[in-house]
């Protein structure tokens, strides 16, 4: 193995794995130690500069940081990063001053924006303070997307997302409510710099099976139907119903059926629970409130009587599961015919562009999905740029931000008549944490505490309305404890080889026995034969350059290092240091800051 | 030393021994010793040593004086017995305790100062005695915890970290002991782990007394230029003469070894170690050629590590004495204690 290349800010960055998981980048051990501080505001702040929607994202996001949490290895349950991002938002001051004001000289160029979605808000977000005019264009009355429409109101209240937009438009832009775009031809022609779609993949699927259209008004379309539950269109359902499917949309359906009447709720899926798409916590949440879910069957036809739905029809599966956790084989065993007064069909949503017409030199693909470039979302025709689910189709909301930072860029670049492709590349920061004799400017011991359970409003109270918050969120106190659990990714184990003299005593004072000196080898050799051996390939070993007296190497798994600071503590040298990692991630305005070319510094 | 303690939480895929116990189960005390410290690594090695040999902490006992070196029993293997005893006397306190219960393995920790100085006169009585423990000698050629004057082990020539040069010869533990009758004499080097572990192994399961002379950095006061016991040092000038491979009781030895150039020893209980020679002249059970071969290349400069000598018939101190076996706890009182009829009997031979 060659010794580790850790100039490259990747490597340091995939050590936070949290950080590294999340598709923009959040730089989550950084606000926990602000919310430890009890700095709300500051933890707010960081988080807006990535996610810009704390407030939202701490209820509501897809949360792939925690699978990724360090801590889920070394003990049972990540930290709940989710929901101290709530805290940060929730106990933040009025931190109005600290955003950007609308700029008083405007640049001269003009983005039309169409959706006012997650992805569409961080585009006006990110270009609003670089002098542009951005135009949003919004079918709905209301803005914010799918995040209005489809994320039911006790899961996320309407002031929440109110207060998170509201901060966006206040930089400036120009929000038509009611209008929606129907040609884009049409938009062209009005004179824009750049377009930005992000109109997200608004068409529920379909299940064509016997019986779906005798019955219309009560088998509805998930995503649809949450819609018009949103605006206050729907305002009943019958007292059984299915929900067909067993993603995160099927239990944001089935949860708001309960509050709308309905006595008896089953969400019917095709598989075992090892292959449902639902996050654990959201089915956690919907199994609490008593909805029932049925593994293994597949929906048939739907079943009606004189024209009015009783039930729909299931054929009964039964998988060969092997030892990887793959079906081999399925076979249908029998049928089953369920009641049902409603039906709600959550099998997927997808992409519709009627409104781009397909002579503009957008190119289309097989799909029918326009062709996008997946760095710059650029579309095939320049000036043109998507992002969000309506770039790669449905993922979630912080995929979207990020999406909305990169397409920001891209539009800058575009504006100015700089080549987009020609980005600015991820940079960092390392410093030393180091206090004093056994003193860090982190805490570094280890807190065995087990994972706050975030408490709920009672089962009998929460059905009294549709919009009541369920989750009622940390506490100060809560979240206090729940900080310390953070192991401190990104204060980094910083090796310099020159300074080891091999006296052993990181090695042994490591308490978890991840570090080792050792002839070098290939790195499949070297992971059986460390301290302990490395068996998780996904995470990385640092293998430092020869040691200056024997010339072994000296190599790290990161798998499970706690932080704990201990090897730096115990280095008589001074060859292992803690350094506070600060990945520098350029956004639109280090673009903008970018003082001449080929001389890379970034603004802020 | 640090500040927060060493964390309970550990790798999920630690080995385990015999006894269903992880190495974690061997510590102690977070040590208080300078950071870098040889002595923290060779209680590194102790503890994986006694790990691997499968010994339930409460069978060790763990015996020192007084110094650094002394300090370290503290950290390790909190759950078994220990004894900080006065400076330079811990021999006849480990011959006290060995007496009384000759079934528990007895692991003295010393150094220079507390072996060769102080203590001399009772390491080399018990040697002589033939006490069945393992002790090492944590040795660093300065007396560290009063800053770093020159110790009985200070090599000639030797430079102090403010620039005095030693005058007075050095006393060689090795060359000691096997001028006064030693049956397992070894010698070691804090940094090299591979090496130290099997022959704390070995120095366990050997019935005797096993002296392992460890060369052990002192990072504050001698790890400088000039010095002859730093960590460079001894690195640059050290000089394996026999590999040491501690085979476990359920295995065979392996039939790999060149014919010549490996030796296997039985031990007392029946284990075996097989001592692998780098130097195919070298014979570590003829006392007059170790002494001949560790002066030849003492006066090359080399620093010769390994199992330098061993005797495994040599009959240790309860052989001698003629003890009943087991502990003295546990035999019937009126064995202990036979009565005053047959205390005046013994008292008349006296007479």
């Amino acid at each position: 193995m060659q010794p580790t290349n850790t100039k490259n800010p990747d490597y340091f960055h995939k050590v936070v794995d949290c950080q590294w998981a999340c598709p923009a980048h959040t730089d989550v051990p950084g606000y926990i130690r602000l919310i430890a501080q009890g700095k709300y505001t500051e933890a707010f702040l960081l988080n807006r500069a990535s996610n810009v929607f704390p407030g939202i994202l701490g209820r509501v996001c897809d949360r792939p940081c925690e699978p990724a949490c360090r801590r889920g290895r070394v003990e049972d349950k990540p930290v709940a990063i989710c929901r101290l991002k709530r805290v940060a938002a929730d106990l933040a001051d009025d931190y109005s001053g600290f955003l950007p004001k609308p700029v008083a000289r405007r640049n001269g160029k003009r983005v039309a924006i169409v959706g006012a979605g997650p992805a569409s808000l961080t585009v006006a977000n990110d270009l609003l303070p670089l002098g542009y005019e951005v135009v949003i264009f919004e079918a709905q009355k209301v803005p914010g997307g799918l995040m209005r429409s489809n994320i039911p109101s006790f899961r996320l209240p309407a002031e929440v997302l109110d207060r998170e937009i509201g901060d966006i438009i206040g930089m400036g832009a120009e929000l038509k409510l009611g209008h929606r775009i129907e040609s884009l031809k049409k938009l062209r022609g009005e004179g824009y710099d750049a377009i930005f779609v992000g109109t997200g993949a608004p068409k529920g699927k379909e299940l064509k099976l016997p019986g779906r259209y005798d019955d219309k008004d009560h088998v509805h379309i998930g995503i649809d139907w949450l819609e018009a539950v949103a605006f206050d269109h729907v305002k009943s359902i019958g007292e059984k119903v299915l929900i067909i499917g067993v993603g995160n949309t099927a239990m944001d359906c089935c949860r708001t059926s309960l509050r709308l009447g309905a006595k008896s709720v089953k969400v019917m899926a095709r598989k075992p629970r090892q292959f449902f798409k639902a996050s654990p916590w959201e089915l956690e949440d919907a199994e609490e409130e008593t909805v029932e879910i049925v593994i293994n069957r597949s929906p048939k036809a739907f079943v009606t009587e004189g024209g009015r739905l009783k039930g729909m029809l299931f054929d009964v599966m039964e998988y060969d599961i092997d030892a990887r956790g793959r079906i081999t084989a399925e076979r249908i065993t029998g049928e089953e015919l369920l009641p049902a007064d409603d039906i709600v069909l959550a099998i997927g949503q997808e992409n519709a562009f009627p409104w781009i017409e397909r002579d503009l030199g957008i190119e289309f693909d097989k799909w029918d999905v326009p062709k996008v470039d997946e760095k710059t979302f650029e579309s095939t025709l320049p000036g043109v740029f998507f992002g969000g689910d309506a770039a790669f189709g449905p993922k979630n909301i912080i995929w979207a931000v990020e999406h909305g930072h990169q397409a920001a860029i891209s539009i800058h670049k575009h504006c100015q008549g700089e080549p987009v492709a020609d980005r600015l590349p991820d940079g960092m920061n390392l410093q030393t944490s180091k206090m004093g004799m056994h003193e860090w400017a982190y805490s570094n011991n280890y807190d065995g505490a087990e994972r706050r359970l975030m408490p709920h409003v009672s089962l009998k109270e929460r059905f009294s309305k549709l919009n009541i918050e369920v989750e009622l969120g940390f506490t100060a106190e809560e979240a206090m404890e729940e900080v310390e659990r953070c192991l401190n990714c990104d204060v980094q184990t910083v090796f310099t080889d020159k300074l080891c003299i091999e006296c052993d005593a990181c090695i042994d004072i490591c308490p978890v026995d991840c570090l080792t000196i050792t002839p070098v080898g290939s790195e499949e050799e070297l992971r059986g034969r460390l301290t302990a051996p490395a068996l998780n390939v996904t995470q990385a070993l640092f293998v430092s350059g020869a040691l200056p007296q024997t010339g072994r190497v000296m190599v790290k798994d990161e798998d499970l290092c706690v932080h704990c600071g201990l090897c730096a503590e115990r280095c008589p040298t001074a060859a292992w240091d803690m350094q506070k990692f600060t990945l520098l991630r350029p956004k639109a305005i280090d673009e903008a800051n970018r003082p001449t070319p080929g001389k890379r510094q970034f603004g802020t | 030393m640090s500040f927060i303690a060493k964390p309970r939480v550990a790798h999920p895929n630690l080995p385990r021994n015999d006894l269903g116990l992880t190495v974690r189960e061997y510590e102690g005390a977070m040590s208080t010793l300078c950071a870098g410290c040889g002595h923290d690594s060779i209680t590194g090695a102790i503890m994986q040593a006694v790990f691997e040999l499968s010994i339930p902490p409460h069978r060790l006992a763990k015996l020192s004086g007084i110094g650094c070196s002394s300090k370290t029993p503290a950290y390790f293997a909190s759950a078994s017995h220990g004894f900080n005893t006065v400076h330079g006397r811990m021999p006849s306190v480990a011959t006290g305790a060995n007496a009384a219960n000759q079934d528990l393995h007895y692991i003295g920790v010393s150094g220079d100062g507390d072996t060769l100085s102080i203590g001399l006169g009772q390491f080399l009585h018990a040697v002589r005695r033939n006490l069945n423990m393992l002790y090492l000698i944590e040795n660093n050629g300065v007396y560290g915890l009063t800053k770093g004057q020159f110790s009985a082990s200070a090599d000639l020539g030797s430079k102090a970290k403010k620039g005095d040069v030693n005058q007075q010869p050095p006393i060689d533990p090795a060359l000691t002991l096997l001028a006064t009758g030693a049956t397992f004499i070894a010698r070691s080097f804090s940094g090299d782990r591979a090496q130290l572990v099997p022959l704390i192994k070995a120095g366990m399961k050997h019935r005797g007394f096993a002296v392992i002379d460890v060369i052990s950095p002192c990072v504050t006061f001698n790890d400088h230029e000039g010095s002859t016991k730093s960590y460079e040092f001894t690195r640059k000038h050290s000089m394996t003469a026999i590999y040491t491979d501690f085979v476990p009781p359920a295995k065979e030895i392996r039939a790999e070894y060149e014919a010549g150039k490996a030796m296997p020893v039985r031990m007392h209980d029946g284990t075996e170690i097989v001592l692998r020679k780098a130097d195919g002249a070298y014979d570590p059970t003829d006392r007059t050629a170790a002494f001949q071969y560790l002066q030849e290349r003492q006066r090359a400069g080399e620093i010769v590590t390994g199992l330098l000598y061993i005797d495994e018939t040599k009959p240790d101190m309860h052989e001698l004495a003629n003890t009943p076996p087991g502990p003295l706890a546990t035999l019937p009182f009126a064995k202990v204690c036979p009565g005053s009829k047959t205390l005046a009997s013994i008292q008349a031979k006296f007479r």
